[in-house]
C-alpha cells in the first residue's frame, strides 16, 4: 500500500493545498489571512494553471467565503475553504448555518490568536470560539497529518450518514509554515478514495427549499438530530480511515505514546510533537502522551479506555475560556472522567497563547512540576500557565 | 435516483406545499365576482398577493376561498368593478 | 420573449398560496410577478426578512422552485457560490447551470447585505438581484433602514426619519452592472419584461421594486397597488433603467401628482404632514425633485 505514495517536501499549508487539489475539489472560496494565506495562494495557482478543475471565488470577506461555500455545497459540489483567527471569528454566524444545513464543507484552520491585542501567531482560541457550532473538529500535528486528514475529511463530511462540515486544524506557523517530507498518494488513488455520493441539492427539476424557518415545534428536534449525526460521524471515523489507502496516515481519534506511564498528558496539535520528544529523549517513563486528533465529537469512550490505568492527568489547552470552570479541552476531559465515574487528579495547563511556543525546556519543567502538583492537590483540579511571565506560573 | 437522505434534515422537499394550509380564517370580507361584469381579464389575478385567483376549465376567473385572505386588492383594481367585498359573517 | 399580455404569464406561478404574508402584502405581489416572468431553470436565494419567514414555516414551503436562505447579510455571497459551483459542475458533467435570482428586502440590500452585493457585482457573477423595497425592516417590527424615506415614522424613528433614502441604483450602476432598473408591481408588464431583460444579460443585474407594505406603512390592505401607482406618479419612485450606463426613463411623469396624495394615504407620514413639520415635508419634496431632475440630466447626458 505504501508504494502508492511518493514523498514531497511541504509545509502544512502546502500539504493542505496539495490534498485539496488531489481531492478533485469543485469549488474554493477563501479570503487571505496570516497564517493561512499560502493555502489560498497555492489553490489559486492550481486553479489558474488548470491543475485542478475548480472555481476559485475570491470573495470580499470570510463571512462571504463561508456563505459562498454553503451556496456551492448545496449545488452538490465538493467545497473547500480555509481561514484563521479574525477570519474564523467573522465566519462564526455562518458556521452554525453550514452545519445546520448539513453542508459537507471541508475547511482548514491555521490556528491563530484572536485580537485584542492583535497577534498573528499560533494558538487555538479561534477554533475554540466556534467549538459548539456543530462541525467535526480535527487537529493535525504535522504536515503529514494535515495532508492525510484533509483527504479523509472529505470522505467523512460527504458520508451519506453524516453530511456535516469538517474543520482540520493546524497550528499557525509551527505546522502551517514548517516544511517536512510528506508521503503523498497518487492522484488516481485519492480520487477513487473519494467517490461522489448523491445528496439533496438545488435543482430546478426537483425543487426543494433549503434554510427554512423552524418554529419551537420543530427546532429542538433538528438540533438534537444534528448532535446525533455528529456523534455518528465519530463512529464512522474508523470506517472511513480503514479505507484510506496509506495505512500510516489513517485518522484516529487519539494516539498514545508511552502507554505505561502513570500520568497521562493530553495535548492537541503541533505541541504534541514537543511533548513526545520530551518523553522519548529524557527517559520520562512515568508519563504517557495522549495526542487527541478528534476534538469534536469528543471521543469520550476512547479517552476513558486510554486513561484506564492512569493515576493523574495533565491537560494542555492552547486557549483559555475566561470565566469558565476550565479551558475547553480540560473541561471536556473532566466531564468525560465524571461521566465515566473516574476520579483522577487533573492539572489544567494553559500554554502557548499568541505564539509563545512551549520549548522543550518549558515542557520538561511542566512535567517536573506536574507530579508534585497532582500529588499535592489530591483529587482536586490544579492550574498552570505554561510559559506565562517567561516561565511556569 | 433519489437524493433524499433518510435523515431528519431541515429541507422541505414538497415544493409549494403551503397550498395545503388554509388561510380562509384570516378573512373578514370575501371578494365575490359578479360573473355578468367579469371579462376574465386576469387583472385581479396579477395583483393578488396569495395568489387566490385562478381560471377554471371554462376560462372563467374564480376566487380560491381556501387561500383568499380578503385583502380587497382585487376589488379595488378590477377595471370592470366586477368584484364586491362582502362581510363574511352576514 | 417579450411579455405582452397576462396570459403570457398565467400558469407560471413560482409561489404557492397558503404562505403567511399579511393581507395585501406588496412584497409578495412583486415576488410573484418576478417569478411569473422568470425564465427557467432558475434558483432563488433569499436573505432573512419577511419574504423568507412568510414563505417557509417548516414543514411547509410556498416555493415551487428551488430556493435557499442562509442568513441576513450574505444572500449575494451565497448566490455567488451557487453560480460559480454550477459553472464547474456543468463543465465536469455533474450538474448544469441555472439562472440565479436573489430576492431580498431593503434591509438585506441597502444595509447589512451591501458588502456582499458589492463583492458579487465587482466579481461579475451572472445573477439577477431583486430588491423588494418596503422601506424598513418589517420582519423585526418596522425599524428604519437606509431605504426609509425622509419623514417616515418607524419604531426606531418615532419622530420621522431625518436622512434621505440611499440611492441604491447609482451604487450598482457605479459597480459597472450592465443592467440596473426600477419597477413597480402596478406596472406588471414593465416589471415582467425587465426581469426577462435582466436575465438575458450576462453578468450581475439589479431590479429595485417598490413594495408597499400595509402593515408598516399603515394603510388599508386593499390600497397596495394604488399606493405603488401613486409612488410612481408623484415621482417619489421613478421608473427607469440603466443599460450599460445609458439611462432610459420608462415612465416620464410630465405632470406629477402632488406628493401629498401619496403621503396622505399612509399613516407612517402622518407626523410629516403635521403643520409644525412643514420644513421636513419641504425636505421630502426637495428630495423628490432633486432626484427627478438628476435623472432627467442623466437621461439627457447618457441616452440609450
Ligand atoms: C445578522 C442579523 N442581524 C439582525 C437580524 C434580524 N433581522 C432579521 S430580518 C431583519 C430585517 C429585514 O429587513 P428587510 O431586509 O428590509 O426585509 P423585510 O423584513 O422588510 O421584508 C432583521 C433586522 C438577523 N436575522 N441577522
Ligand atoms: S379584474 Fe375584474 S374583470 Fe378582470 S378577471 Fe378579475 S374580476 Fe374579472
Ligand atoms: S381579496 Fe385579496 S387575497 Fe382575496 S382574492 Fe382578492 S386579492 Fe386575492
Ligand atoms: S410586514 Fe409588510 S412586507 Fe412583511 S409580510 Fe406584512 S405586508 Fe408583507
Ligand atoms: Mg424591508
Amino acid at each position: 500500500m505504501y508504494s502508492l505514495t511518493s514523498s514531497r517536501l511541504m509545509t502544512g499549508n502546502e500539504a493542505v493545498a496539495y490534498a485539496v487539489k488531489q481531492a478533485d475539489v469543485d469549488f474554493i472560496s477563501a479570503y487571505p489571512i496570516t497564517p493561512q494565506t499560502i493555502i489560498v495562494e497555492r489553490l489559486s495557482e492550481y486553479v489558474s494553471s488548470g491543475e485542478v478543475d475548480a472555481e476559485f471565488v475570491p470573495v470580499e470577506s470570510e463571512h462571504s467565503a463561508l456563505s459562498a461555500c454553503i451556496g456551492a455545497s448545496l449545488t452538490g459540489a465538493r467545497v473547500f475553504t480555509s481561514t484563521s483567527s479574525q477570519g474564523l471569528a467573522l465566519m462564526h454566524e455562518v458556521m452554525y448555518i453550514a452545519s445546520g444545513l448539513r453542508c459537507p464543507i471541508v475547511m482548514a484552520v491555521a490556528n491563530r490568536a484572536l485580537s485584542a491585542p492583535l497577534n498573528i501567531h499560533g494558538d487555538h482560541s479561534d477554533i475554540m470560539g466556534s467549538r459548539d457550532s456543530g462541525w467535526v473538529l480535527i487537529f493535525a500535528e504535522n504536515p503529514q497529518e494535515v495532508y492525510d486528514y484533509i483527504i479523509q475529511a472529505f470522505r467523512l463530511a460527504e458520508h451519506p450518514e453524516v453530511l456535516l462540515p469538517v474543520a482540520v486544524n493546524l497550528d499557525g506557523f509551527t505546522v502551517s509554515h514548517s516544511s517536512e517530507p510528506v508521503a503523498v498518494l497518487e492522484d488516481a488513488v485519492v480520487r477513487s478514495y473519494l467517490p461522489r455520493n448523491p445528496r439533496p441539492r438545488l435543482e430546478y427539476e426537483e425543487p426543494s427549499s433549503f434554510g427554512v424557518f423552524a418554529l419551537p415545534s420543530h427546532y429542538f428536534e433538528f438540533k438534537v438530530e444534528q448532535e446525533r449525526v455528529l456523534r455518528r460521524a465519530g463512529e464512522l471515523v474508523e470506517e472511513i480511515s480503514r479505507a484510506y489507502p496509506n495505512s500510516h496516515g489513517r485518522l484516529v481519534k487519539l494516539s498514545k505514546f508511552n502507554e505505561d506511564g502513570r500520568i497521562a498528558v493530553i495535548c492537541m496539535g503541533g505541541t504534541t510533537g514537543t511533548v513526545r520528544h520530551a518523553l522519548k529523549h529524557h527517559g520520562l517513563e512515568d508519563f504517557s502522551l495522549i495526542s487527541l486528533k478528534l476534538f469534536s465529537p469528543f471521543p469520550g469512550k476512547e479517552l476513558l479506555e486510554a486513561l484506564s490505568e492512569a493515576e493523574g492527568v495533565v491537560v494542555m489547552d492552547r486557549a483559555t475560556s475566561p470565566g469558565a470552570a476550565l479551558p475547553p479541552l480540560a473541561s471536556n476531559v473532566a466531564a468525560t472522567l465524571y461521566e465515566g465515574g473516574v476520579s483522577l487528579p487533573l492539572l489544567s495547563v494553559v500554554y502557548g497563547l499568541g505564539g509563545r511556543e512551549p520549548t522543550l525546556k518549558m515542557v520538561l519543567e511542566m512535567l517536573d512540576k506536574a507530579e508534585e502538583r497532582l500529588r499535592a492537590r489530591g483529587r482536586a483540579v490544579s492550574r498552570m500557565y505554561l510559559g506565562y511571565g517567561g516561565g511556569v506560573a | 435516483m433519489s437524493r433524499r437522505p433518510e435523515l431528519l434534515i431541515p429541507i422541505v422537499f414538497e415544493a409549494g406545499n403551503t397550498s395545503l394550509r388554509k388561510v380562509a380564517n384570516w378573512r373578514s370580507n370575501r371578494p365575490v365576482i359578479e360573473r355578468r361584469l367579469c371579462t376574465n381579464c386576469l387583472i385581479c389575478w396579477i395583483y393578488c398577493p396569495e395568489p387566490a385567483i385562478y381560471m377554471d376549465n371554462a376560462g372563467n376567473v374564480q376566487i380560491d376561498y381556501d387561500h383568499c385572505k380578503g385583502c380587497g386588492i382585487c376589488a379595488e383594481e378590477c377595471p370592470r368593478k366586477a368584484i364586491k367585498m362582502v362581510m363574511e359573517n352576514v | 420573449m417579450q411579455v405582452s399580455k397576462l396570459l403570457d404569464l398565467y400558469g407560471r406561478e413560482g409561489l404557492s398560496p397558503g404562505h403567511s404574508a399579511c393581507q395585501g402584502c406588496g412584497a409578495t405581489i412583486a415576488v410573484r410577478q418576478v417569478l411569473l416572468a422568470a425564465e427557467p431553470p432558475y434558483i432563488v436565494v433569499s436573505p432573512t426578512g419577511c419574504l423568507e419567514v412568510i414563505s417557509t414555516p417548516y414543514p411547509y414551503t410556498a416555493w415551487r422552485v428551488p430556493w435557499v436562505h442562509v442568513a441576513f447579510e450574505n444572500a449575494a455571497a451565497v448566490a455567488s457560490g451557487i453560480e460559480a459551483a454550477l459553472r464547474v459542475l456543468e463543465r465536469k458533467g455533474l450538474g448544469r447551470r441555472h439562472k440565479i435570482i436573489v430576492i431580498g428586502g431593503d434591509g438585506g440590500t441597502f444595509d447589512i447585505g451591501l458588502q456582499a452585493i458589492s463583492g458579487a457585482f465587482e466579481r461579475g457573477h451572472d445573477l439577477l438581484y431583486v430588491c423588494y423595497d418596503n422601506e424598513a425592516y418589517m420582519n423585526t417590527g418596522i425599524q428604519r433602514s437606509a431605504a426609509t424615506p425622509i419623514g417616515s415614522v418607524t419604531t426606531t424613528t418615532p419622530a420621522g426619519k431625518r436622512e434621505r433614502k440611499k440611492d441604491i441604483v447609482s451604487i450598482l450602476v457605479s459597480h459597472g452592472s450592465p443592467y440596473v432598473a426600477t419597477a413597480s408591481p402596478h406596472l406588471w408588464k414593465d416589471l415582467a419584461n425587465k426581469v426577462r431583460k435582466a436575465q438575458s444579460i450576462e453578468g450581475p443585474t439589479f431590479l429595485h421594486i417598490v413594495a408597499p407594505c400595509p402593515r408598516g406603512w399603515y394603510y388599508d390592505s386593499s390600497l397596495t397597488i394604488k399606493i405603488a401607482k401613486l409612488a410612481v406618479e408623484t415621482r417619489v419612485f421613478p421608473i427607469y433603467e440603466v443599460e450599460n450606463g445609458k439611462y432610459r426613463i420608462n415612465y416620464l411623469i410630465s405632470r406629477p401628482r402632488p406628493v401629498e396624495e401619496y403621503l396622505r394615504l399612509q399613516s407612517r407620514f402622518a407626523y410629516l404632514l403635521r403643520p409644525e413639520n412643514a420644513a421636513l415635508l419641504e425636505e421630502f419634496k426637495r428630495w423628490v425633485e432633486e432626484r427627478w431632475n438628476q435623472l432627467l440630466k442623466l437621461a439627457a447626458a447618457f441616452p440609450p
